[in-house]
């Protein structure tokens, strides 16, 4: 059999966003145009777009579909930080990447400076951190950036505390796995900006949105026939919205099975592998992510090694050339260079089975016994 | 059996993984990324690191049906290759990083992790052929004299050769590159590599001057007499003739050449062309793939480039050195290079050449 443990980097598209999304496919029309065909598309597009902000509890004027959620991530963090004179970013340690890097990106080409809240051992942000930085320097700070959930550990941040402290700075959240899976409400956050994306809940590849609150304008990065409030020019993916959205309002995650499976894959783990550590386990954590270091092997063994078992899963970050680098999120969270890559990431979702946890389980002992010779091997 | 494919993203690493594949083996492709800051892409015919390049194997990989993973050795690669490229120059000596890293990564590294996961062996695409015999298996020259790499793989002990598997060595390069064409693998007319792999600009000198500074030392004369400045002695190789920007003439005007670097005095000592003769040499750490030799002396062939001549001598060995006595005398012979001894077409063994006479 094959089990696929790897949800949070994708998860199966629900046979309704498919089904949407061929009906989609097989109209005719480009939804900015004014004819019949193109009105009938531009129907589609807006009738999802009510229901994406229904499901996160905003505006339908404040939805603006992009090509992906690093693309929404970019838009939030480059055009806040543009949309003032400001010139301090503070973003958490443990963002993604899609967060880092444009804010590096600032650093390097425009004059940003960037502050990173850092995380305790369980990987949750230091609040108090984050006060102490706003009572010396609120007046220069441009944006604050938290994720909602980390994409790595699931650990959950406290973003409505986020919020209360920064008062009237913007704040954007990076909601990417988090969105379905918990509660989730972008009126009740208070926030500026949020990201969401499709591949993440049943929907397709390639489609992202940026929650932005109403009449903040920001500069766009892609300019154009003025789609989406002038913020994100580009004809819409009428196909990728309309099933991104089928899959949002069919709503068909099941957040306490999928607990449940990873509760059940976590105890016969730490079962098999009294040494097995499980990253972010004292935090409030997703439902569908398990986080573990297994001392003394290398994450790149461990996944050839699950993968030739037919079990997929993740061992988290990976640089341009496809090497496996230290996780910056285990080591914020204090884990060591070596620690860091010796830990692998099972994410589980609907689709999941107590068989394939059972399954899993019944060769994880044999992959860490040859995961930790290849590395007693390797380091010699 | 398992086995792990060393894919460089090559040509010749493709196809002999889809031959390992055909051979009815169950076959991983990994890539080593040798470079901690690669490049994205490949210059010329330099290198095999780039990203561009794991990108080809990827792709290979993908043609021939096989998973296919990266795996990090340059961490191993930094220290097991390149600092020792550069302390041999530093000391004096002329080393070849190819023969290194077969020792110490491709048949070591690779193939002892491999083996800890499971899997009985590891496949590459060089030119040599193995063959099985109530002594063993033994390692032999490939049928294509121009690719042949048994020189470069003659630093594998009996057990690493026991793991590796060579299935281009019956084949010439130019079949090789039919084959990958007919096998639909996009790399079938990438160029040959050459050259250091870590030194992309193929300025080796110059490479080594970037690392380890230029400090200017003298030329002299085998009487000691100084003749000119150099920068670096060890961007000077035993035999080197141009480059070495002496203005003062010889008495018959005969060039000169370099005979000796002297690392700890900064000296490179040049003189006539009939000094650089070498009529023996001794070579250090010896290697055998077969079984080994012994006082007794031999008769055979030592090898002492990866593409040269193989030489008549009588080898054998003498205070844990491998000695070769070569019948006709070898002009510019440096240390640090590798001796191989043949039999034949057998490889017998290897040795770091420490001494010439």
């Amino acid at each position: 059999m094959s089990v696929y443990l790897d949800h949070a980097a994708t998860t199966p598209m629900f046979d309704v966003a498919i089904d949407a999304m061929n009906a989609s496919l097989r109209k005719l029309g480009n939804p900015s145009s004014l004819h019949t065909e193109g009105r009938s598309t531009r129907k589609d597009v807006e009738d999802a777009r009510e229901k994406i902000a229904q499901a996160i509890d905003c505006l339908s004027s404040e939805v603006i579909f992009t090509g992906s959620g690093t693309e929404a991530d970019n838009a939030a963090i480059k055009g806040l930080f543009w949309h003032t004179d400001k010139k301090v970013i503070i973003v958490s340690s443990i963002e993604h990447h899609a967060v880092l890097d444009p804010a590096h990106w600032l650093v390097e080409h425009e004059g940003a400076e960037l502050i990173e809240i850092p995380v305790n051992s369980s990987g949750t942000i230091d609040l108090d951190f984050l006060k102490k930085v706003l009572a010396e320097r609120r007046s220069e700070i441009a944006l604050i950036s938290v994720m909602h959930s980390n994409n790595e550990t699931g650990v959950i941040q406290p973003i409505a505390e986020v919020v209360q402290i920064a008062g009237d700075i913007p704040v954007h959240c990076d909601a990417v796995q988090s969105f379905t899976k918990v509660p989730l409400s972008f009126k009740e956050l208070g926030l500026f900006a949020m990201t969401i994306s499709g591949h993440k809940v049943g929907g397709p590849l390639g489609i992202g949105a940026l929650i932005l609150r109403r009449a903040v304008e920001i500069p766009a990065l892609l300019h154009g026939g003025g789609q989406e409030r002038d913020i994100r020019s580009g004809t819409l993916n009428a196909p990728s919205i309309v099933a991104f959205a089928a899959a949002v309002e069919a709503h068909l995650y099941d957040a306490k099975k999928v607990a449940a499976l990873r509760d059940l894959f976590e105890s016969g783990v730490v079962a098999a592998r009294p040494d097995a550590v499980i990253n972010g386990k004292g935090a409030q954590r997703l439902p569908g992510i398990s986080n573990i270091t297994f001392p003394g092997t290398q994450s790149d063994s461990l996944l050839l090694l699950m993968d030739s078992q037919k079990v997929s899963c993740s061992t988290g970050a990976a640089c341009t050339a496809g090497v496996h680098r230290p996780s910056h999120v285990l080591m914020a969270m204090g884990l060591s260079d070596v620690l860091s890559q010796s830990s692998l990431r099972f994410s589980f979702g609907t689709t999941n089975t107590e068989a394939d946890v059972a399954y899993a389980l019944s060769v994880l002992p044999d992959v860490i016994e040859r995961g930790l010779a290849a590395n007693a091997v390797g380091r010699k | 059996m398992r086995i792990i494919a060393a894919m460089s993203g090559g040509v010749d690493s493709a196809v002999a993984a889809a031959r390992a594949v055909e051979a009815g083996h169950e076959v991983i492709g990994v890539h080593l990324a040798l470079s901690s800051n690669p490049q994205k892409y490949r210059s010329g015919a330099r290198g095999c690191c780039t990203i561009e390049d794991s990108h080809d194997a990827r792709r290979a990989a993908d043609v021939i049906g096989i998973p296919f993973y990266i795996w990090d050795m340059a961490d191993e690669f930094h220290e097991g290759v390149v600092e020792n490229f550069m302390s041999e120059y530093k000391a004096g000596r002329t080393p070849n990083p190819c023969l290194r890293c077969n020792e110490k990564i491709k048949f070591a590294a690779v193939l002892d992790r491999a083996k800890a996961m499971g899997f009985d062996g590891v496949v590459t695409g060089h030119y040599a052929r193995t063959r099985e015999s109530e002594n063993g298996r033994s390692l032999h020259r490939a049928v294509d004299p121009l690719k042949d790499q048994s020189y470069v793989l003659a630093v594998l002990n009996r057990e690493q050769i026991n793991g590796a598997i060579f299935p281009l060595g019956d084949t010439e390069k130019v079949d090789i590159r039919k084959e990958a064409q007919a096998r639909g693998l996009a790399v079938a007319q990438k160029p040959d590599s050459h050259d250091i792999c870590f030194v992309p600009s193929g300025d080796n000198a110059g490479w080594l001057r970037d690392r380890m500074g230029s400090e200017v030392g003298p030329i002299v004369d085998q009487d000691g007499n100084k003749l000119g400045e150099h920068k670096g002695a060890y961007t000077y190789t035993i035999g080197q003739r141009k480059g070495l920007g002496l203005t003062v003439p010889t008495e018959d005007g005969s060039p000169r050449f370099v005979l000796k670097i002297e690392p700890v005095t900064n000296t490179v000592v040049v003189g006539p062309r009939e000094d650089l003769a070498v009529t023996s040499m001794r070579g250090e750490r010896p290697i055998f793939c077969g079984p080994e030799v012994g006082a007794a002396p031999l008769r055979g062939f030592v090898q002492v480039r990866a593409h040269g001549a193989a030489l008549d001598c009588t080898y054998y060995m003498e205070n844990y050195q491998l000695v070769a006595e070569l019948d006709q005398p070898l002009l510019g012979l440096a240390t640090g290079q590798a001796m191989v001894i043949y039999d034949g077409d057998r490889v017998v063994g290897s040795a770091t050449i420490c001494e010439t006479a």
